[in-house]
């Protein structure tokens, strides 16, 4: 793959030259902080302060560790687009979920589920609404004012599927225009084992709250595929809190929509958690999908892995993944390694690829990144086609073995098989 | 027997200062079974010739001829070219991101034959070609050429080579940057398909270094875009000694 972007990485004080490491692209096998950041260095001990890496540097509220949260809308400014968080997102296609009362109707939810998991319609004054997190950004935080009812879906403790197919599944379907809000909680209690899908599809503008608790000892897979209409857009918050040697996985599979915003944020309760994101997302033209994620190590001995891999194809096609990852100065021990890459197809499309990673504490297991956005270039494609592939078996090739990585993670034959299918028609609707 | 035949082939790219010709008037006809090395110093256009065999979109034909056994080869797309039985074992074979060697042969040689090979013959076949040319089975699960050495690269060119089981193979400088152990390999396997199926044979080099190990019948001497002296192996051992030098000289008096 031709390379086009190559992130920079920089680790230490920005005036040490010396610390600027590249990231040599699609091979990067990451950076090893205890290699570059001995003991003696100065992001080691108490001479380190809260520093950025990657698009982040330079800009104010760059920092996560400094991040405004509120439950209330009003504590943020109005939106101007000049933002850090918004610096990418189209606003006049938000549709007003930034500016209006989101009191249109939410979509449509119905369930498939074992008879062990319940799921509830609560009101909003649910006692267990509110645990997992507190809004992050103003579209968040409008969804947060507005919503009237939640969907609460509870694990009992110590549950065990019946097998790999044995998924709790929420269909959530929209079915007007109207800018609206929505809110739904998973509760998985103490070591219980359960996947839940949320499965986004019809047309809607809406702003949408996940919470996510994980107990201790449990483990929990949460997939959110956004396979909406071609107009649809969709905001969407999805905040876990994952307790003491609990184990969270989370794949965002974007698919369809106008503008797509996904914005997840892992939180660790205890030591021991364990938390690996994935996300797959296929733009066509036209359509802007936007993913930025947060972990935040804020306790000692965590582990994080985050893998995101995008395709892109047709005019004005939008691609945005910013990976914020934040070990604080608490969190010892911390092993983290966050990834993304993104393949272009065709002309006129773009693929913004930020990481940053902020650390407080030299005392880690591992921290690293790698980005890279490449082109599906017409040299691979004579050499395919040298090999006797048409042209379109050639590029359906590569594109299904590049997101074949995300896909196989998730360990749930029935889901695999979908998303598979799901990305061959994205195969067969493009230009490919 | 099957015959590949170039006729008076002249072939130009575009470049940013206009177009430039390359290929001067070849011509050149090899049957199943045998073996031709074209030899040259660099820039003389002999991977020119070979992706104009392959049918790569930068080069333009501008009048001759390439046919397969009377069909017209310059009309057939690029996967058409490799279906009808010609192979180009490339000098610098690109990476394919996110494709195993295992999807990548698989599908190719479905694409070749025209149907899936049945799989467990096919399974045991590429263990057993692999284990053959050297090359570890872990890289049957890296992605294609993806952060292998240029002797690998290589190597998995001849493996593609026995397994597609082509009519017609272009070496482009196969034996360049490779070790004595790996050129014995790769010309091992080259031999090896050569018995197999009475493959034809162009085997384009910069040294003579290859034909210890690869025989070839006829010796093509390729200078500025043509063939310029044409021989048996015997051709081969006098530009051991000699080098280009006296081709090249010819060719500056010339123009
Ligand atoms: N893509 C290209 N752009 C510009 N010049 C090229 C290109 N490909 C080949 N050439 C030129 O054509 C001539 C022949 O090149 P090539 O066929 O690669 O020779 P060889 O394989 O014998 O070394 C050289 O002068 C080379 O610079
Ligand atoms: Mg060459």
């Amino acid at each position: 793959m031709t390379e086009l972007t190559e992130e920079k990485a920089r680790i230490g004080a920005p005036s040490a030259a010396s610390d600027v490491r590249r990231i040599a692209g699609m091979n990067e096998e990451g950076e090893q902080l205890s290699e570059i950041n001995p003991a003696s260095s100065p992001l080691a001990g108490e001479a380190t302060k809260s520093h950025s890496h990657g698009g982040g540097v330079g800009i104010p509220d760059s920092s996560r560790a400094g991040r405004l949260t509120s439950y209330n809308v009003a504590d943020f400014p109005a939106i101007t687009g000049r933002e850090e968080d918004w610096r990418f997102t189209p606003l006049k296609r938000l549709r007003g979920l930034d500016r209006v009362a989101l009191d249109g109707a939410a979509p449509q939810i119905t369930v498939e589920k074992s008879e062990a998991i319940t799921v509830e319609t609560v009101a909003r004054t649910d006692a267990r609404i509110g645990t997992a997190g507190i809004p992050e950004d103003r579209v968040s935080a409008a969804a947060w004012g507005a919503f009237a009812e939640a969907t609460v879906v509870t694990i009992p403790a110590e549950h065990v599927p019946a097998d790999e197919n044995d998924v709790t599944t929420l269909t959530i379907t929209g079915v007007d225009s109207t800018p609206a809000a929505s809110h739904i909680l998973v509760h998985a209690k103490k070591f219980s084992t359960a996947v839940v899908v949320l499965d986004h599809r019809g047309s809607a503008v809406v702003s949408e709250n996940v919470e996510m608790i994980v107990e201790d000892g449990a483990a929990l897979t949460v997939v959110s595929i956004q396979d909406w209409d071609d107009d649809a857009v969709h905001a969407s918050s999805q905040q876990v809190k994952v307790g003491r040697d609990a184990k969270f996985k989370h794949i965002v599979v974007n698919l369809g929509g106008d503008l797509v915003r996904i914005t997840p944020s892992a939180r660790y309760a205890g030591t021991g958690g364990d938390v690996e994101m994935y996300g797959l997302y296929f733009a066509d033209a036209g359509q802007h999908f936007e993913q930025r994620l947060f972990v935040d190590h804020s306790a000692a001995k965590c582990k994080s892995r985050v893998t995101y891999k995008g395709a892109l194809q047709g005019d004005g096609a939008h691609t945005v993944w910013v990976g914020d990852v934040l070990i604080r100065k608490e969190a010892e021990g911390t092993d983290t390694y966050e990834m993304n890459r993104n393949l272009i197809l065709t002309q006129g499309a773009r693929a913004d690829s930020v990481p940053n990673l902020e650390i407080e504490t030299g005392l880690i297991e591992g921290a690293g990144h790698a980005s890279a956005t490449g082109r599906f270039d017409d040299e691979q494609l004579f050499y395919l086609q040298s090999r006797g592939m048409q042209e379109d078996v050639a590029r359906r090739l590569v594109v299904r073995g590049f997101l074949n990585e995300v896909i196989q993670q998730i360990k749930v034959p029935a889901l695999e098989e979908r998303l598979r299918e799901a990305v061959e028609r994205e195969l067969s609707a493009g230009v490919l | 027997m099957s015959t590949l035949e170039i006729k008076d082939l002249f072939v130009s790219i575009d470049t940013e200062q206009g177009n430039k010709p390359i290929l001067k008037g070849v011509s050149l006809t090899i049957n199943t079974g045998e073996t031709h090395a074209i030899m040259g110093p660099n820039g003389s256009g002999k991977s020119t010739l070979a992706s104009t065999i392959a049918g790569h979109p930068r080069y333009t034909v501008d009048s001759g001829s390439i046919t397969l056994d009377g069909e017209d080869v310059l009309a057939m797309s690029v996967d058409e070219r490799a279906r009808a039985g010609l192979f180009l074992a490339m000098q610098y074979p690109v990476e394919i991101p996110g494709v195993t060697m295992t999807n990548f042969l698989r599908t190719a040689k479905t694409a070749i034959d025209g149907e899936a090979p049945a799989l467990r013959t096919w399974t045991k076949d590429v263990k057993a070609a692999m284990a053959q040319l050297r090359i570890e089975p872990e890289f049957a699960q890296r992605n294609v050429n993806e952060g292998f050495s240029g002797g690998e690269k290589k190597r998995h060119e001849i493996l593609q080579l026995e397994l597609f089981k082509p009519k017609f193979a272009v070496l482009d400088e196969t034996d360049s940057g490779l070790d004595v152990d790996a050129l014995k390999v790769v010309s091992e396997g080259v031999n090896r398909a050569a018995e197999e199926s009475e493959l034809g044979t162009l085997l384009i080099t910069h040294y003579t270094r290859i034909l210890r190990y690869i025989k070839p019948d006829f010796v093509h001497v390729f200078v500025d875009g043509r063939i310029a002296e044409e021989g048996g192996p015997e051709l081969a051992d006098r530009l051991e000694d000699e080098g280009y030098d006296r081709y090249l000289a010819a060719d500056a008096a010339q123009a």
